[in-house]
């Protein structure tokens, strides 16, 4: 094997969850692994990609890769794949990684395959298709390939051990800067992280409108849980970015996941189906979520919810 | 201007979506529907069109021919014309082949703006536009929930893990759209009337520049793993009593 790159994603100073755990897989099927670090101000955070396996860390440092955009990363990395021959490059899903991962696959003509939850050592991958109504063993064909992990899959597991840094040149082809970045998103924190709860009472559409959040900010409440809400009530203006769960939003493997009026769409599903215990309540009978809910109720939240509340409430005192 | 949207057929959810094992490729001898994600990027285009006064949307897909049909609701929402590439040779076409194809009928349309949806409903990799915009060498935005036209430029609203980031690319580019940045309209009955009269063109795989290589394989396909059971109850009065006991049961509370 000529090596396995793992691309480092990194936010405010540092490398997110998802890539260690992505390298932390790597390390675990043996072999040396290298971390690839790109950005503006990234060469103090390689270090700490050392203790989760990486025994090498390439570090791309250049003002024009300040802000999080794919095309400039995929001229970094197309270059680092061809001058070093490494024939692996893996990702941890995210919004930047995706679009990296399928620009590089067209630069180096090299196979992608994305949603895997896990991936052997002689390179074949396990990805759940078809709304997780089948697993597919897929391969590749090409020399170099790529792979994409689903968010939330490997533990970023600290087992210790130093890196060597080494700075990659950066050259950058016109057309990848030519979309620039004008406002920069920063993750505004309210209240306790819903990545750590043990309980969320999650709320969308269904809850009919924005005051009715309080429904489930009061079962949160009586649960001793955080409350997080779809992408559609998130871009409806109902409730803060930070709570938003899915694709676009965090990743939640809580304890309890308590649904109100939510439908359960992929968008959604992917940031908790590692759930411990799902409870759905919607008043579709035909609703996704209640195909992978443990306990689903069929009625309306709005009767039900100020009950439960009252109940939980009467058990716990 | 004119604005490319590239939507993709697939299996109509009623028909139900599966792998065919004998050929390992998703079955699409079923009914095919435009995937609704990509109906969010025809509406942005035609909101685009109406709102600069001119221009054309033409909508571009890969598929079987039988496509063409799904590719109608496009074009009875208000899509001028149609494009599907249909070709054997193009069967069985991964994330490579298929940004090669699009790329190449692309290519032929020198379109100012080239819109996708967020996702495919049943391939779902969520990543084509960014191996289009490579073959096309043009910027690439995604997850866009906002779309501003500038005249030469747009600006977009990306949503990411972080937050809302702005981002401008100069034309013409490519951008993916999110289901939250419109609501589609149904298309009337005038539109599906005059939709069959519209132009619908096919192209083979050398219009388009070859099938050229496939990166990836399926080698097997197997059931995913059990969860627990799945409890689904009515509501009869009593769903409260029932959610405190199932969590009970489950020493949650």
């Amino acid at each position: 094997m000529a090596g396995t790159l793992v691309f480092l994603e990194h936010h405010e100073g540092a490398i997110q969850k998802g890539s260690l755990g992505v390298l932390s897989k790597a390390a675990q099927l043996g072999g040396d692994v290298t971390g690839v670090l790109i950005g503006s101000g990234v060469r103090g955070i390689a270090e700490s990609a050392g203790a989760f396996g990486a025994t090498t860390v390439f570090v791309a440092d250049d003002e024009r890769l300040a802000a999080p955009l794919p095309q400039t990363r995929v001229d970094v990395l197309a270059k680092l794949v061809r001058d070093e021959g490494f024939d692996t490059v893996l990702f941890a899903q995210s919004v930047l990684a995706a679009d990296v991962a399928a620009g590089l696959a067209a630069r180096l003509d090299a196979g992608l395959n994305w949603d895997l939850v896990d991936l052997s050592a002689d390179s074949v991958g396990k990805r759940p298709a078809l709304a997780d109504s089948v697993v597919v063993d897929v391969g590749w064909s090409s020399d170099v390939k790529l792979a994409i992990f689903r968010s939330g899959t490997f533990d970023a597991n600290e087992t210790g051990g130093t890196t060597e840094v080494k700075d990659t040149a950066v050259e950058l082809e016109d057309f990848s800067t030519q979309a620039q970045m004008v406002e920069q998103a920063h993750a505004e924190q309210q209240g306790p992280s819903i990545e750590d709860a043990d309980v969320i009472v999650a709320g969308g559409r269904g809850l009919g409108e924005p005051e009715k959040f309080a429904l489930a900010e009061e079962l949160a409440q009586a649960l001793g849980g955080a409350v997080a809400a779809t992408r559609a009530v998130v871009d409806a203006g109902w409730y803060p970015y930070s709570a938003q769960v899915g694709q676009t939003g965090k990743t939640v493997s809580p304890k309890l996941y308590v649904a109100l009026g939510i439908s359960g769409a992929i968008q959604h599903k992917v940031g908790m189906q590692g759930s411990n215990v799902i409870v759905a309540i919607n008043k579709d009978p035909n609703a996704p979520i209640f195909e992978f809910s443990d306990l689903g109720v069929v009625g309306d939240l709005h009767t039900i919810v100020p009950k439960l509340v009252e109940l939980v409430r009467a058990r716990k005192s | 201007m004119k604005i490319a949207v590239c939507v993709k057929a697939v299996p109509d959810a009623a028909a139900g979506r599966r792998i065919d094992p004998s050929t390992n490729r998703i079955d699409r001898s079923v009914e095919l529907a435009i995937s609704d994600f990509d109906t969010y990027a025809v509406e942005e285009a035609l909101r685009l069109k109406e709102a600069a006064g001119d221009g054309e949307v033409v909508v571009i897909s890969m598929g079987p021919e039988k496509a063409m049909d799904a590719l109608r609701k496009a074009l009875a929402m208000g899509a001028d014309r149609a494009v599907l590439i249909t070709d054997s040779a193009l069967e069985g076409a991964d994330l490579l082949g298929t940004a090669r194809a699009l790329a190449g009928a692309i290519d032929k349309e020198s379109a100012d703006l080239v819109l996708f949806g967020q996702q495919s409903a049943d391939g779902g990799g969520a990543c084509l536009w960014s191996a289009v915009a490579e073959r096309l060498h043009r910027p690439v935005i995604s997850q866009v929930s906002e779309l501003t036209n500038e005249g030469s430029s747009v600006l977009g609203k990306r949503q990411t893990e972080f937050g809302y980031d702005t981002i401008r690319a100069p034309l013409p580019a490519v951008i993916a759209v999110s289901d939250a940045i419109n609501t589609p309209r149904y298309p009337s009955l005038k539109g599906i009337m005059g939709a069959k009269k519209k132009p619908q063109d096919t192209l083979s795989a050398a219009d388009v520049g070859g099938a050229g290589a496939v990166g990836t394989t399926v080698i097997a396909l197997s059931p995913p793993p059990a969860r627990a059971e799945a409890r689904k109850v009515e509501d009869d009065g009593n769903a409260a009593e029932q959610i405190v006991e199932f969590l009970a049961e489950k020493r949650l509370i």
